[in-house]
């Protein structure tokens, strides 16, 4: 079963972090990514801040062009800042890599995934 | 732990400062009542976790305890006579966005007083809404930490002398104010961008406190095209850091450096903060300068750099902000595209505006080299050496001085 590991989290908190800290949170995902690229393959994500989201909201006219808006965002608020996702056992396998990247900055959800197709990368 | 908590301290203190100071009309209370509600959070976050939106309660309990104070003091019984219905106990709930947003903007723009110079609105800035301590400003200034204190207490002073009105401001208002406030952003990187060419280390302090702040702006005008735009500079820029000095310490000239040690993290986040300020149809002075720093990021070398594109863009800025020094950047462009020659001949005009300009020598001097009138080239970087360079411009510029000499020699 597919699962993804989504990240959420208040944006600019981990960036305020002293460097020892942010490297502590770092080496954790270096850790998980280690293992993951271990086992076959996966697929990983950050975000950029909120700030640089653009969003595509359905018009309420019927039948009208979507609407295109800058915001607003919360921004304070706890957000979604990224997301692992790979084939494991079962959701205590799930829940054992998730641990890895388990930190005070974030919350981690962990869910199956229903769907899944393509493969990208940034590098 | 506690290193995760004044992280969270450190991301609202902009709001947070920016809100306690419309609502004790108080600088001064509104820092004390922060620092307050702070160390009440470290010791009752731990024990009890973290509570969902942490803004909201440091807000009431900074509000809480501040008007404890005010309540105790005899000093402050004046104000609390003026302001007495006011001043009830708060429960913790949501900022109102709009009126946050107005607050944060304001606590800014009270920074950008006309009375203060430049340094010290920036110095105020870093100290009030960010929350630096006076030593990590003086450094960043270069200047002794007892030195920065006396000026942050004498700008405070100023500030209080004439205050800004409270009122939700009128949408020319609020315009002005963004502008201002946003050149203040500008200046504060660029004071970080020369200083940090110091001679023992670089300081990045100011450049990134600034880019803390043009995030700020650029998240609570989410619409404004000017505020991801001046973001995206501020980020193209800074993406340069480790590539504008070599390890030797000497400076190195945007056409030299090694572009494989520009951060490619602040580019993309730039390249998409850009197009999305793009997107707004509106031409203001930051997308034109985003624009710019984003030709120069794309390409590969100098000699790659679409010129013809920057030279158009600075043409652009030239419209909106005739000023000499635009004007010098966009015949920068044009020696790239029409030889020195050309470019010397442009320049003529501005040679008195910019007389004490360095960067106006720099440019003429290089321009005079590239032509080979090496005599020349010497006058004008002995005039650049008499204009006060920093330590890392010193260098470079006795660097070209001996190269001209030693072609002189060999002739």
């Amino acid at each position: 079963m597919i699962y993804a590991i989504t990240i959420y989290g208040e944006p600019g908190v981990f960036e305020a972090l002293p460097k020892d800290r942010q490297d502590e949170v770092m080496s954790g995902h270096g850790a998980l990514q280690s293992a993951l690229t271990d086992r076959g393959e996966f697929v990983s994500m950050k975000l950029m801040p909120p700030t640089s989201a653009v969003m595509v909201e359905p018009s309420r006219v019927e039948g009208a062009a979507p609407l295109i808006t800058d915001g607003p965002f919360a921004e304070t608020k706890e957000n979604f800042l990224g997301f692992y996702a790979a084939d494991f056992k079962d959701l205590d396998e799930a829940l054992e890599y998730a641990k890895m990247i388990s930190s005070p900055v974030a919350r981690l959800e962990v869910r199956p995934v229903a769907w899944a197709g393509g493969v990208i990368s940034s590098e | 732990m506690s290193d995760w908590l004044e992280a969270t301290f450190a991301l609202h203190r902009p709001r947070a400062l920016a809100a306690l100071t419309r609502f004790f009309r108080d600088i001064d209370m509104a820092e004390e009542a922060f620092a307050e509600a702070c160390l009440k959070a470290l010791t009752v976050w731990p024990k009890d976790g973290a509570p969902r939106d942490p803004l909201a309660w440091l807000l009431t309990t900074a509000r809480n305890s501040g008007l404890d104070h005010v309540r105790k003091s005899q000093r402050r019984a004046a104000i609390l006579s003026r302001h007495a219905d006011e001043f009830q106990p708060l429960p913790a709930e949501t900022p109102d966005p709009d009126e946050m947003r107005d607050d944060v903007l304001r606590l800014l723009f009270i920074c950008c007083h006309p009375g203060l110079d430049r340094q010290d609105q920036i110095a105020i800035a870093l100290r009030v809404v960010l929350g630096l301590s006076v030593e990590e400003i003086a450094s960043g200034f270069l200047v002794k930490p007892k030195t920065m204190e006396q000026r942050i207490t004498r700008a405070k002073k100023k500030i209080s002398l004439s205050p800004v009105a409270f009122e939700t401001p009128s949408p020319a208002e609020r315009g002005a104010r963004l502008g201002e406030v946003s050149l203040m952003v500008y200046l504060m990187f660029s004071e970080g961008w020369s200083t940090s060419a110091g001679p023992t280390q670089i300081k990045l302090t100011l450049c990134e406190e600034a880019i803390r702040l043009a995030r700020l702006l650029a998240a609570l005008f989410p619409a404004m095209g000017e505020q991801a735009a001046l973001l995206a500079l501020l980020l193209f820029q800074h993406a340069r850091r480790d590539a504008r000095v070599d390890p030797e310490g000497k400076l190195v000239a945007l056409d030299d450096q090694d572009r494989s040690l520009w951060n490619r993290t602040d580019i993309a986040e730039a390249t998409g903060l850009l197009q999305k300020a793009q997107r707004t149809g509106h031409h203001g002075v930051y997308i034109i300068q985003a624009a710019i720093a984003s030709t120069h990021a794309r390409a590969a070398s100098d000699r790659d750099t679409d010129w013809a594109s920057i030279e158009s863009h600075y043409a652009a800025l030239y419209a909106l902000q005739p000023t000499p020094v635009v004007r010098l950047n966009q015949i920068a462009a044009q020696a790239k595209l029409h030889g020195p020659h050309h470019a010397l001949k442009e320049m003529e005009p501005l040679a008195q505006e910019l007389s004490t300009y360095r960067w106006f020598h720099a440019m003429r001097g290089g321009l005079l080299q590239d032509t080979g009138d090496h005599r020349a080239a010497i006058a004008a970087f002995e005039t650049v050496m008499a204009l006060g360079p920093t330590a890392l411009e010193r260098i470079a510029i006795r660097e070209k001085i001996a190269i001209c000499q030693e072609k002189l020699r060999r002739v």
